[in-house]
């Protein structure tokens, strides 16, 4: 598997004979933010392409067609076009925490991006306490959007916000223990590790049972984290108009569709490192040939393959089931997903006491 | 070299939203009457403030949530160490769990669970 530090240990000596050190490194960090800041806005063009696509395809229609091949240029249009249109504050709101909510947004969804191992040596975070650090920062989104809410005076908004906090806050307990089941069979909290662990199977086949059921714990919980599919019920447009962004205009509503959009990416992402084995080709024990085979594809293309694979997945759940209420929201969470993903973190610690696990 | 890029990304964060606003501010029209500046509603003028009281089932949630939080917390570090542990180590999780699980036990019987 090609190694990507070495491209970066070469551009860091070519940068230090150049250079001094501290002005390489300033070099070299905003090369990153560049980077990122590049990456994120691509991939929100594509998942928001992919999701008008896949949408219409559900509902038997064709979706967007007529800008550029296949609609192809239509999401970058509305780009521009949300670009060019009036940012205005209305009145009586709190104007500190209304142009606040934006940032907090934005931050959670860059610190959690920043952590995804897209390669071997492409991690931009990685912490000895990654997933852990991953999960906290995740939890940052939460505050903006209730401060968008909040800050709004707006009952549209507020209803919004509250039933977003509600809802995110209670399934990040369920996303949390699904996760700590995979951490306890990892054995390793850092990201990097996580994925070199799992270069004989990927965790949730490693896993037996308990994995498959974190699995799709987390996938439910991932979908309602995001505010999306049959939990979209903070922004449901049939009662709410937009929820709790509703009096934001222009790009400031732009940002709150961005982070939505790539949180979607963030969280499939995540199931793709935690169970389905991050960059790592797919490795069959004992097939040494298909083995060779699978390590000529670059890290990256797994990694985004996956990737997208989980967010398909997420899509067709959000497309295919109707919106629940709010009591039913969180019963099903209390009174099914918790219990059962504690009684799964402890089969899971059974397991890996026990040693029975691949 | 990993808290530089912390501080990389956080400043990465705050400038892209900050450059988008900014940009935004530049090319876009402007322009000021009454009714836009309203809160929105369905065609009506609202009526009242909106920082009401607000109901208090959802707090409710949230306190139920930091409890479970705090205790999600408390165990990452064992879940780290589980393969060494061994059996004792099980047995203490085990004994830490069924708390846990009384705790939910116990908020279920009393009703918070419920959506009044």
């Amino acid at each position: 598997m090609f190694d990507f530090s070495i491209v970066t240990n070469w551009i860091h000596e070519w940068l230090l004979s150049l250079m001094p050190e501290g002005w390489a490194i300033f070099v070299e960090c905003v090369a990153v933010g560049i980077g990122i800041i590049l990456l994120y806005a691509l991939l929100a063009i594509i998942l928001i392409y992919m999701e008008r696509k896949v949408c219409a395809a559900f509902q038997c229609r064709l979706g967007p067609t007529r800008v550029g091949p296949w609609g192809s240029i239509q999401v970058i249009c509305d780009v521009l076009k949300m670009l060019t249109k009036e940012i205005f504050t209305p009145k009586g709101v709190d104007k500190k925490l209304y142009n606040l909510a934006p940032y907090m947004i934005l931050l959670a969804s860059f610190l959690t991006f920043a952590c995804l191992p897209i390669s071997k040596g492409l991690e931009v975070l990685d912490f000895n306490v990654g997933i852990f650090f991953l999960l906290a920062a995740s939890s940052i989104g939460v505050v903006g959007i209730l401060l968008a809410g909040w800050s709004s005076n707006n009952k549209f908004s507020i209803i919004g916000a509250m039933r977003s906090g509600a809802q995110i806050i209670s399934y990040e307990l369920s996303a949390g223990m699904a996760i700590l089941t995979m951490v306890v069979l990892a054995g390793t909290m850092q990201i990097s590790d996580m994925v070199s662990g799992q270069s004989n199977g990927w965790l949730i086949f490693t896993g037996h049972i308990p994995a498959l059921i974190a699995f799709v714990i987390y996938l439910i919980a991932g979908n309602a984290e995001c505010n999306r599919g049959p939990f979209d019920l903070p922004e449901a447009e049939s009662e709410l108009t937009a929820g709790y962004h509703t009096e934001y205009s222009g790009m400031g509503f732009g940002f709150f569709y961005l982070a939505e959009y790539l949180n979607l990416f963030i969280v499939a992402a995540i199931a793709a490192t935690v169970f389905l084995g991050g960059w790592m080709p797919l490795h069959i024990p004992g097939l040494d040939g298909f083995n060779t085979v699978m390590d000529y594809i670059p890290g990256f293309v797994w990694y985004f393959g996956k990737a997208f694979f989980v967010v398909f997945l997420m899509m067709w759940m959000r497309w295919s089931f109707p919106r629940l209420r709010i009591d039913q929201i969180l019963a099903l969470e209390w009174k099914y997903l918790v219990p059962i993903s504690m009684v799964n973190l402890l089969l899971m610690a059974i397991i890996v006491t026990l040693g029975w696990h691949f | 070299m990993n808290f530089t890029m912390l501080v990389t990304v956080v400043l990465t964060a705050i400038a892209f939203v900050a450059i988008v606003v900014l940009l935004s501010w530049l090319i876009s029209p402007r322009s000021y009457n009454e009714q836009k500046m309203e809160p929105y509603e369905c065609g009506l003028p609202t009526r009242g403030g909106s920082w009401m009281k607000f109901r208090v089932g959802y707090y409710l949630f949230a306190i139920l949530f930091l409890m479970f939080e705090v205790e999600t917390v408390f165990l990452f570090p064992w879940a780290v160490v589980t393969r060494d542990l061994g059996v004792a180590g099980l047995m203490g999780v085990l004994f830490f769990l069924f708390i846990l699980i009384l705790g939910l036990a116990y908020a279920w019987r009393k009703g918070a669970l419920k959506w009044k």
